[in-house]
């Protein structure tokens, strides 16, 4: 097993390096390093901005923008999902509303929410926070409807109140889908608020983004997708460590061996 | 009839876990009725194209009898059960519950199905809580009828695990628990033990057969197994096929408190096995004629 992880870790650190050195001595000979940069002058700009403190500066502001959407949208998601999973006649009649909403791409809303709400950041917190409501509503909408009838049913004859259905069996049984929703939602909440940045802003991420490509600095265009990435890895390991905690009982699964 | 044994030696079952302090029952075994169902039939479907399900259920249940049910499939065996619950009405006829109609969720019964209806999140002793809990039981009530019941049903030192880390026959004992600790008089079964191995399913009729009589529980036992519906019945309801009509009443002879591990070779429990079987073979060919035309 030892073994197996050491060869996966070769394979990967060899395909890595491969990569990088046809990029850095393939530069000027194979490809014009005016479209590709170099992986040097990448790394260069990316310290640079890393020990000028610009790089904390920008990625600080997306991730607010980011987190304060993906909490907002979370949360307004899991709330409407639940009041229209439990309330079935509500949950039907709003239903074409929901595929609308559903069905369009919520960045074409950016231009409108920029005429609305100006180009400061709650532009953009609004903006991510409506894509991750419907990833989490929808998520947790489905999640309240598959709550077992039958499970209902055998509470009810305990002597179950709508209120204990929904503290005993509906909350605990959603926290699995909403985390769903929320996994989902990482990369598109990064989505709105880069989106909300590359349209209108003078900071974030994609403020730095665009303004490197405005003048035609490869280098730092690469150093900001690369600063992208690692935020978007840490936002993914943050809501799966806060998905271990939320679900203890969970914790088992993945550690037994496998069988059917 | 089978006539009752005269050399009948089952001799007290295997020795239970001590039940003392369990405010679970106590009456004496009472033969007052229970449960009666009058003309019970029952639809589904459209007014249109309805599928009738049971018709014309004439059936009186007395207050600790030990009920099974057994049928062809799709006979409306778990149809009288929900009735009893009353999870849902009686198109015909009517359903009592201690002489009165039933109307809306039955409180006094508790049901159990082949799933567990476990909740996951939630550690044993917190899943046998759930009744009480929804009653507002004080804490601390709470906590000694659960350790009461984690014992009765023979789960010591599992009290603090999840359910996902039990055993299939444990998490059986832990949805028994469960249903045991609101006391409900009825218990209403549709093939708990369905997806059991043979060893753990006779472990768990055992169990289940000296807990009721002991508490004085009325049950209704659905099953399609044969020999488990005379191994724990005082009388078996034979279904006919669809629409589900009683059949015939089956008296098991076999004492109350029945040795279950020696029913192999006792000669009433074969007689009523074979006749059980002669009334149903004759369903279960033809159905077999209609999937091979």
């Amino acid at each position: 097993m030892n073994r197996q992880i050491i060869t996966i870790w070769a394979i990967r650190l060899a395909l890595l390096g491969g990569l990088l050195a046809v990029w850095e001595g393939g530069a000027g000979i194979l490809f014009d390093p005016y479209f590709v940069s170099r992986p040097s002058e990448i790394a260069e700009q990316f310290w640079g901005l890393l020990a000028s403190g610009r790089l904390f500066y920008h990625a600080g502001i997306t991730v607010v923008e980011a987190l304060a959407g993906f909490v907002c949208g979370g949360l307004a998601g899991t709330a409407v999902g639940i009041l229209l999973g439990r309330n079935e006649l509500l949950g039907r009649a709003l239903d074409p509303v929901i595929l609308i909403f559903y069905s369009l791409p919520k960045i074409a809303l950016a231009p409108l929410f920029v005429i609305w709400f100006g180009i400061g950041i709650e532009m953009k917190v609004i903006l991510t926070g409506t894509i991750v409501f419907f990833l989490v509503f929808l998520n947790t909408y489905t999640g309240v409807r598959g709550v077992s009838r039958e499970l209902v049913a055998i509470m009810k004859l305990m002597g179950a109140r709508e209120s204990d259905l929904l503290t005993k069996v509906v909350l605990p049984s959603v926290v699995t889908w909403v985390f769903t929703g929320l996994k989902l939602s990482v990369p598109y909440a990064l989505i709105g608020a880069l989106v909300g940045e590359l349209i209108a802003a003078n900071r974030g991420l994609g403020y730095l983004l665009s303004d490197a490509a405005g003048q035609f600095n490869t280098s730092g265009v690469f150093a900001a997708i690369l600063a992208i990435i690692i935020l978007a890895v840490l936002l993914n390991l943050a809501v799966r460590e806060f998905e271990r905690r939320m679900m203890p009982w969970q914790a088992g699964q993945y550690d037994r061996e496998m069988s059917i | 009839m089978i006539p009752r044994p005269k050399t009948e030696t089952s001799v007290g079952a295997p020795p239970q876990p001590s039940g003392r302090g369990v405010r679970l029952h106590s009456e004496n075994a009472v033969t007052a009725q229970l449960i009666r169902f009058e003309g019970f039939g029952k639809s589904f479907g459209t007014a249109k194209a309805p599928m009738v399900a049971t018709r014309g259920i004439d059936l009186e249940i007395a207050r600790g009898e030990f009920i099974t049910i057994v049928g062809p499939s799709g006979c409306g065996k778990s149809t009288l059960l929900n009735a009893t619950a009353g999870i849902f009405a009686p198109t015909e006829g009517r359903v009592l519950y201690g002489g009165v109609p039933v109307a809306g969720y039955n409180q006094r019964v508790g049901y159990m199905t082949q799933s567990d209806h476990l909740l996951p999140w939630r550690k044993v002793d917190a899943n046998i809580a759930l009744p009480l809990e929804i009653q507002r039981r004080p804490k601390a009530e709470i906590a000694r009828r659960v350790e009461e019941l984690i014992e009765l049903v023979g789960l010591t030192g599992f009290g603090n695990s999840y359910v996902s880390q039990l055993s299939g026959g444990m998490r059986k004992r832990c949805a028994l628990a469960r249903l045991l600790a609101y006391d409900p008089d009825t218990l209403l079964m549709d093939e708990p033990f369905g997806a059991l191995d043979a060893q753990l399913r006779l472990a768990m009729q055992v169990q289940l057969r000296n807990l009721c009589t002991r508490l004085n529980k009325t049950v209704l036992f659905v099953t399609h197994d044969i020999d488990e519906a005379v191994a724990l019945g005082d009388r078996c309801v034979v279904l006919t096929g669809r629409p589900g009509m009683v059949r015939e009443i089956v008296t098991i002879d076999l004492p109350r408190d029945r040795n279950l591990y020696r029913l192999r070779s006792n000669r009433q429990y074969i007689a009523a096995t074979d006749h059980l079987w002669s009334l149903l073979a004759p369903d279960a060919a033809r159905e077999e004629g209609e999937e091979t035309p």
